[in-house]
């Protein structure tokens, strides 16, 4: 399968990025790891006219540590936040639902951002950032904006990034005490998950993020409020899928999907401590 | 870019693959097509040292950038060592995954010198044996790992 022709431009940096976004408008695509757009490209469901490769802009890629939170750039890739030693101590769930993308040769070549830009809910790493609770930076023509994980997934496939932004960094909270558990569901190694759930459990506190049971990825907030309020890990896990429309297709039902939802939910929970 | 060391310079659509460039383009028809769905694993090549899936790759965003394929690892008559392991290791049945095997094989080894079994099996999650042969092929790259099997 060949893409369809488009015309390729590759940017020198985040600040020539924008500008070739607000040259090109709604016809172009930005190109990252390319791990989501180039096999949109090749089944022809994207057909940009305009390709704007942003994978080579080397000051995008970083884990920093920034004092409450890390600092993730925006185009840093799989790989390097699974072996971050940075990620592994200070926000171990994301290292852990990272280290569960795709497989090695995907890892090597997809971006954090790039799978945020994407808005899949099939993703892993949303419900791990979801559940951590962290916040992405977009640049546009009017100038930076923080914006929550709770508001930055909109829909299918879609986010609040506007076709002349770019994603440039995510900010993680630092949780080193924190118990945790990536609970990911599928029937061979490599596959999406079916459905999956990171949990991170903080004193009296825990996010749940999931995966592929709604339209967007989303939080089982319904989980979150029973801990808080003192629930147990089996009680609380009973409402994850309370609200939600998960989707129905050759691997599962919505009620399958539903269960799912709450088995790895209660699993995520008890071996996060909660 | 540079294959296999020597420098190749053509000029090609911005649509075309990485799998077609080596393939139709230099000549070097090692790299297998599988899937053409970045499941598979077939078309593994390495992009700076590390494994790739070249049919989810453009070709111009390996431009200037160091490609190895399986054309690429033996120096001269004498095998890559994980190249003489397959071939010792029977690790192969009808040979179509086995240019993608070596390559995401020697990639590991790279991150993971001394792999426990399990190490190999996750490692290798992303090439798929339709003719179900893993045994051997893990074999394989324990033997060329050389190590204890006791894990990094």
């Amino acid at each position: 399968m060949i893409p369809a022709a488009f015309d390729y431009v590759r940017a020198e940096s985040a600040g020539h990025a924008l500008e070739l976004l607000a040259e090109h408008g709604d016809e172009a695509k930005l190109l990252a790891g390319g791990h989501s757009l180039i096999p949109l490209m090749k089944f022809r469901l994207a057909a940009p006219a305009v390709v704007v490769d942003i994978g080579r802009i080397t000051e995008l890629s970083y884990v920093r540590d920034a004092g409450d939170h890390l600092a993730i750039g925006a185009l840093t890739r799989h790989r390097d936040i699974e072996i971050s030693e940075l990620v592994g101590t200070q926000a171990g769930l994301l290292a852990a639902a990272t280290s569960k993308v795709g497989d090695p040769q995907v890892r090597h070549r997809g971006t954090i951002g790039g799978a945020l830009a994407h808005g899949d809910p099939a993703s892993d790493i949303p419900a791990a950032l979801l559940a951590l609770r962290a916040t992405m930076v977009v640049e546009g023509p009017d100038g930076q904006r923080e914006v929550s994980s709770d508001d930055f997934f909109t829909g299918f496939l879609e986010t609040t990034i506007g076709e002349q932004d770019l994603l440039t960094e995510i900010r993680v909270p630092k949780v080193p005490d924190a118990g945790w558990s990536f609970q990911k569901f599928n029937r061979r190694a490599q596959d999406w998950a079916i459905v999956g759930a990171a949990v991170l459990v903080n004193g009296g506190s825990c996010g749940v993020g999931l995966v592929n049971m709604d339209s967007r990825p989303v939080r089982a907030a319904g989980v979150e409020s029973a801990i808080a309020g003192g629930a147990d890990a089996a009680d609380a896990a009973a409402s994850a899928a309370d609200g939600l429309e998960p989707p129905a297709d050759l691997n599962a039902g919505v009620e399958y999907r539903q269960h799912l939802a709450r088995v790895l939910t209660r699993r995520g929970l008890e071996e996060a401590g909660a | 870019m540079t294959i296999n060391g020597t420098l190749v310079s053509l000029d090609v659509e911005p649509r075309t693959l990485l799998v077609h460039y080596l393939r139709d383009h230099a000549g070097l028809t090692g790299t297998n097509v599988g899937c053409d769905t970045s499941s598979c694993g077939a078309c593994t090549v390495h992009l700076d040292g590390e494994a790739v899936k070249s049919c989810t790759v453009l070709a111009v965003q390996a431009d200037d950038r160091e490609i190895t394929t399986i054309e690429g690892l033996a120096d001269g008559d004498v095998l890559h060592p994980m190249q003489q392991a397959f071939h010792e290791c029977h690790a192969l049945q009808c040979g179509y995954c086995t240019p993608g095997m070596i390559m995401a094989a020697v990639s590991l080894l790279d991150e993971v010198p001394n792999p426990t079994e399990a190490d190999v099996r996750e490692g290798l999650e992303g090439n798929l044996c339709r003719c179900t042969g893993y045994h051997n092929i893990v074999q394989a790259v324990l033997q060329a790992a050389g190590g204890d099997g006791g894990g990094r």
